[in-house]
Parts: C-alpha cells; structure tokens; sequence
C-alpha cells in the first residue's frame, strides 16, 4: 500500500507529488498518458504573483483582483492564501530550474523575472516564459520528479475511486496497453484530473482528454461537486480550429476588431465581458477579429513566437501583416469537486482535489488568466502536504476487491454489448450543442432543451459501445469511458444552469441579466442521486 | 485523397479514402477512427503542437500530426526505435528512460542574477516538447539502443549552461558513456524536430564542456579508427528500419 496516489500528471499532480515525496511519503502518479502531455503544456500566458519587478504591485491587490472577478463567489481565506503563497511558488519554480522569461535589471533570483499585464489585473503580475509558460513549467517539474524518483505509472486510465465508510482506500484503472483492470491500495489519494472543457468537443481549446473522468469519479464515490454551471470562454480561439490564442496578445497591446473595422470592447477587461461582446458582435452578423499588426514582427516574434506559427498553420494567416479571425470557445471550467480549505474532497476523507478538477473556490464565477498555474502549482503543493500528513495517521488495511470486481465486470460489459449508435457522432453532437445551448449566452429555454437532449442521449447510451474489441491498447474503449464521463457531468452543469436565475461572472442568462445577490450568492452543490439545490 | 497507414495486426499497409479538402493529419486520423474504422489506433492530445503526443512518420519523416496537412498518397507509420504498441501508437518508456539516464534536471541550484540574455542562450532547448521526433530520427539508436539520444542530451545542455546550477561536473559526467561521444553529428535529428531545436549543435556544445572538465573523445584515446558495424542497416536515412 502506497502512502499517496496521485491521479493525473499535469502541473497539479507533479507539485502535489514532489511537495508529499519531500514530506518523506511513499507516492506513486498514475495518469491516463504520459506526464508531459497534459493540458498544462498549453498554458500560454503567465503565471501571477505580486512581485513588483515591472511596476508597483502588492499581494493585497492581486487578493482584490481575484475576488472582484469572482464575482462575490471566491472564498477570501482560500484566495488569500494562493495570492499570499504567490511569491514563494515562483521563488520555487525558480529554483528547480524554470526558464522565466528575464528583465535587463541585474536583479537576483526572482527579481529579474518579466512581468506582464494580463486582462482583469491591476498591475504587471504575469510572469512568464515568452508564450510558452505552462510548457516550461510543466517540464520542469517533470525533469525535478524524475531527480526526486517520483514512481509514474503511465496510460492507467481512472476508473473508480474506492472507499470505505467515507474514507479513501484507493482506486481503480484500466491499464491501456495490456487491458488490465488494477486497484491501488493508498492511504491518501490526490484527485488533479483536469477539467470538463472538452464536454464542449470542437468548440474548445482543450486537449481531447479534458472529459472530467476524476470529477465523475468523486461525485460517484460520494463526493460533492460545486458550480459546475461557471465555464470560462476564452476571447480569442482561431476561428477554424478553436486553437488558443492567449490573451497576452491583448496584453501587449492587440485589439479587437469587427468586420467594420471598429473596435467595440476594451480588451483587458476579464474574460466573460470580452468573450460576451465578441459574441455579440457575432450574432449581430458580425466577423470578429484579433490585430497584432501593429505591434510589428520583430516584437510578435520575441513574445508571441507559438502564436505566428499557429496562426499561419491553421488560418493561413499571417499575424505580422493579416487580421487573425477569431471566435471565443470553452477554456476552463470553474466549478469541479467540491474541496474544504485543506483541499480535502467535501465527502471522502483522505481524498484530495487539486487544479482544474477541483473548485477551490479562488475563481469563483470567472477565473483570471494567470491564475490557473498558480493555483495547479502554489494549491499542487499544499495538497501534497495535506496528504502526506492524512497519510501518517491513516490506517494501512487496504480494501477488498469489491471495487476491482464490480469494474471488471463493467469493462466486460461493454465489450460484449452490441453497438449500434455511434458514440463519436453522439460526442460531437453534444459539443456543438453545448456551445449553442449552454454556452456564452444561455436562457431556460435552450437550457431545458438541452438538459432533454442529454437525458435522451444517456437512454441512448445503452445502444452506444465500442466496435474495436481487442484488449490491448484500446482506445476505442478509452474514447468510450470519456464520453460516458461527460454524459455523466451533463446534466449537473445544465441543472446548476437552470437553477441559477441571474447573470454572474461566466454565467449569463437571458431574461436574469443581473447579479442577484440576495438569492444567488452562493453555491450549487450537487451530490450523487440527489437533486440539485441551491 | 487517399493515404496508407500502417496497421500492426497485418503489419501491412491499409488505404484510407478521405474527403478532398484541407486536413491535418489529425483531422484525418480522428475521421477514420469516428467514422470509418474504430480500431486505428494513435495517440493526440492539445491539437496545438505543444503536447508531444501525436508524432509519427509521415512517408518516412517525423511529424506532428496535428501540424501536418495530409496530401495524396502519404504513408503514414510510427516513430522508429520505439516498441510498436499497436499501429501508430508506440511505447515511450525506453525513450523517456534517457532523461533519467542522462540526469537532465538542475543538481544543485544557487541563487544567479540572470538576465535576458540568460534567457535566449536556452530559450529553443527549452521550447522541446518530447515528442521523440528526433529520437526516431537517430541512426546512432539503429545500432546502439543504449544510446541517450537527441532530446536527453538537449536537455542535459540546457541544464549545464543554466547560472543557477552549481554542480555542472554532475551533469557532464552523466552524458559521458552512450552520450555524446557516440553521436555522429549527421544532423537528422535538427532537420526532424518541429520546434527548431537543434540537438546537434547542443551535443557539439557539451563535447567542448565535456573537454573542459578533463574528458576526451573516447575514439581518440583509444586510437581506434575501426568504422563501426551498422549491420547492414545502412547508416543513411532509411525509412523502413525498425520493422
């Protein structure tokens, strides 16, 4: 029995594992590919913390940042801690080795470290590794996890958590190569499975596997999940592909522009406000565009080099000399496994949610952008603490194979059911429907219309399998288990949707185009077999 | 359009027909596996080049496939000198193996004033993304499998040129056995890489700080100036190897 499992490689999982490795416990990582691969690779943008290096700044303001953009819905202590903790996470990022982008100002250890303005912040607070900033992060902390002897156990697929009496015992995977079902035995287990974008499929930013399974997994097992109904858009995807294009190009100075040539926002407002006037300009019949012109290439180059490359790939454009045709997609989703403040999952004892998987409550109704790595990173660690610490007290008798047996059977199941609905076309259907339906702009109409259409689509499910039936490496049947993680998360974001009568942060209903405090300043909390309630 | 990928269970070549229209490689591959046949079998994750999950060989040339726009007649196969797992999808254990074989991670950090400067000289190393394309470009693993490879050593060179480690004698003295010696320079590795790394330039770059901290070309010393046995392989760039 391994003191912690953690689930999930991303930037979340590797700084929960290294901080719990340092505490002395025993930690295995298991993920459903391989570290580097996770969605934290394509954080562009920055990393925030009050440092000051470009201009005056304090940890008090970038406190009031978050909680403003929150809406009333981030929880102060919890917000307070992560912009506290900023500093101190960056000083360690820097000392494992992570290549920050620098200032010319001679300055030591951090304090060379560029900062630069992202939307919705009061001062030059990102810091960042030219457009390429999760990347480096994440690698790093990769590179620091193989010095450490982190064990990882790759391609296992989460299948189950398992638990006894509200306690944590451990989970189960399907093992991808060799078509294995396996339980882990653990004392603490670490949740950091990234988000739910991808329910939103062709119409995200996201990597194909942000389907939710460890938030699927929690609510199954008992846990709570909170403000699922709160999924940030991004302004600017590529028009064609939903590829990002992170907001630092409007950091540092691109504006937006409709097919009239006029500009009709304020580009560093945060991001529901400008991802809602673009989509109005939008259904108003309008192209919607990102200018970079301006800003010349030499300077497009040095800070933007991932952008020029992907806009040229896959618009066919040109930033340097050429408008880049932009839409707004699903980026990130708020809400996910509801956690105290020691990140401990509210239901499962000795169960730990950290990242996008998780709702911390520090992004409440609207996340600013450089926040994220700073919570999978700064949150990371502080998870692995709370751990390795539940972990010492734990017991060490490990759960029967109740579990094990009753996903085997499960596994077994859908290999022998006959397919006769198509799950892909079905994926790609909910995706599209999403961004219609519960999308930028919601109203109960296209929400019940949609919460119908997902109910309809989970009787369908049983008609719904795989059609590849070999046992290894099988990604037909990892394909099939997202969809089924999806399907599951559907109706808890529609019915918080439609419970939710008011406009706040990312949600905004017609026909409740206000923040109504006095009703909705609070939580929806949603627990398995139980109906939503406000 | 039509394109040939090859498939592990027959280990021959299936032909795949497509709609006429421009198409990532990606695109593609999600196509068929939704559409047309469900047991394709590939990896892909961000769309966005930056995840380092999907490259394979694309008429004998490492690419990304969610970078690549497919075209008439493209054959499509896996990275080379990785164990096939099943079609396009391979094992990376042993490749991933070199990064903890060559220790590539920052030994001993000190506090360092780094300046922009510090930033460019590794900024490209940094930009790697680990998707083996230069790996499966290597002729070196074609004869030696223990050989670190590209991406470790790229690694490797990022580490020892950075101002806040301490302890470079560390790193170098790890890429010394199977390390950059064994390279031969032939540069496939910086012409496969889609990020603009250029792994060979950085082996050539630790050889001369492997001389500064006392150690010398082993063929050297060793007055050995016997050609070594490619067995028959071909030392040239042979799309067909490792099958």
């Amino acid at each position: 029995m391994v003191d912690i499992l953690v689930i999930g490689s991303g930037g979340a999982g590797l700084s929960a594992a290294l901080a719990a490795k340092q505490m002395g416990a025993s930690v295995v990582v298991a993920g459903k590919s391989y570290p580097t691969n996770s969605q934290t690779s394509m954080a562009q943008g920055g990393i925030n913390a009050a440092l000051g290096n470009v201009n005056e700044d304090h940890i008090a303001s970038h406190i009031a940042d978050t909680v403003k953009s929150g809406r009333g819905l981030s929880d102060e202590q919890m917000v307070r801690r992560m912009c506290g903790d900023a500093p101190h996470t960056i000083a360690w990022l820097d000392s494992i080795g992570v290549p920050f982008s620098r200032l010319d100002n001679d300055g030591v250890g951090t304090q060379s470290i560029a900062q630069r303005q992202m939307g919705g912040a009061s001062a030059k607070r990102a810091c960042y590794a030219q457009d390429y900033t999760g990347l480096k992060i994440l690698h790093t902390l990769y590179d620091t996890c193989l010095k450490k002897d982190i064990d990882f156990l790759d391609e296992h697929y989460l299948l189950n958590l398992i638990t006894k009496d509200g306690t944590i015992k451990g989970a189960t995977f399907l093992e991808m190569r060799t078509g294995e079902i396996k339980q882990i035995d653990a004392k603490s287990v670490i949740i950091a499975t990234g988000g739910y974008g991808s329910i939103y499929h062709g119409f995200t930013t996201n990597a194909y596997g942000a389907t939710g399974d460890g938030i699927a997994a929690a609510l199954r097992a008992g846990g709570s999940i909170s403000d699922m109904e709160f999924i940030q858009f991004h302004p600017t995807a590529l028009k064609h592909s939903s590829i990002l294009i992170s907001e630092s190009a409007r950091g540092e100075g691109g504006y937006l522009l409709n097919s009239d040539g006029e500009r009709f926002i304020d580009e560093l407002k945060p991001r529901d406000e400008v991802a809602r006037a673009i989509f109005t300009q939008m259904q108003n019949g309008k192209e919607v565009f990102l200018d970079v012109r301006h800003l010349g290439v030499a300077k497009l180059m040095e800070l933007l080099p991932q952008e020029v490359e992907l806009c040229k790939l896959h618009e066919h454009v040109d930033p340097a000399c050429e408008l880049i045709p932009i839409k707004p997609v699903a980026h990130y989703t708020m809400g996910g496994i509801d956690v105290d403040d020691a990140l401990e999952v509210n239901g499962i004892k000795g169960c730990f949610a950290v990242g996008e998987c998780s709702n911390a409550k520090v992004h409440g109704a609207n996340r600013l952008g450089g926040n994220s790595l700073l919570e999978i990173t700064a949150f990371g660690k502080f998870a692995g603490e709370n751990a390795a610490k539940h972990a010492i007290y734990a017991s060490s008798k490990p759960a029967d194979n109740t579990q094990l047996e009753k996903d085997k059977r499960y596994i077994q199941e859908i290999y022998t059911k006959k397919s006769t609905l198509n799950f892909y076309t079905h994926r790609e259907e909910m995706g599209r429907r999403f961004y219609e339906d519960v999308g930028i702009i919601r109203n109960n109409v296209s929400l019940h219309r949609m919460l119908d259409e997902v109910i309809a689509m989970q009787t369908a499910l049983s008609k719904m399998g795989i059609e590849d039936k070999s046992p290894t490496n099988n990604t037909n049947l990892t394909d099939f288990l997202e969809f089924t993680s999806a399907l599951l998360l559907a109706p808890a974001i529609i019915s918080s949707a439609i419970a939710r009568d008011e406009s706040r942060g990312a949600h905004y209903k017609e026909g409740f185009e206000t923040q109504d405090d006095e009703t909705f300043k609070k939580h929806i909390v949603i627990e398995w077999n139980k109906e939503a309630t406000v | 359009m039509k394109i040939k990928i090859l498939r592990s269970q027959t280990n021959a070549h299936q032909e795949y027909s497509l709609p006429d229209q421009e198409s990532t490689l990606l695109g593609a591959l999600e196509h068929i596996k939704s559409s047309i046949d469900a047991t394709l079998t590939f990896s892909a994750g961000c769309r966005s080049s930056v995840c380092g999950t999907c490259a394979v060989r694309v008429n004998g040339r490492s690419e990304l496939s969610c970078s690549y726009k497919i075209k008439d007649g493209d054959i499509i196969e896996p990275l080379q000198y990785h164990s096939v797992l099943r079609d396009l999808k391979v094992d990376k254990h042993h490749a991933k193996e070199t990064l903890r074989r060559s220790q590539a991670w920052l030994h001993e950090s000190r506090e360092a004033s780094l300046s922009p400067q510090d930033e460019k000289r590794t900024e490209t190393q940094t930009d790697c993304i680990l998707c083996d394309s230069c790996y499966s470009a290597c002729p070196v693993l074609a004869v030696n499998p223990d050989f670190l490879g590209p991406f470790a050593l790229t690694r490797a060179y990022r580490y020892s040129t950075d101002k806040r480690e301490n302890d470079v004698k560390e790193i170098i003295d790890h890429i010394q056995t199977n390390g950059v010696w064994d390279c031969t320079l032939c540069g496939e590795c910086t012409a496969a890489c889609p990020k603009g790394i250029d792994p060979k330039m950085d082996i050539t770059m630790l050889r001369g700080t492997s001389v500064q901290h006392g150690y010398e070309d082993p063929s050297f010393s060793q007055i050995s100036f016997g050609t070594p046995d490619f067995g028959g392989g071909g030392f040239g760039f042979d799309p067909n190897a490792g099958f």
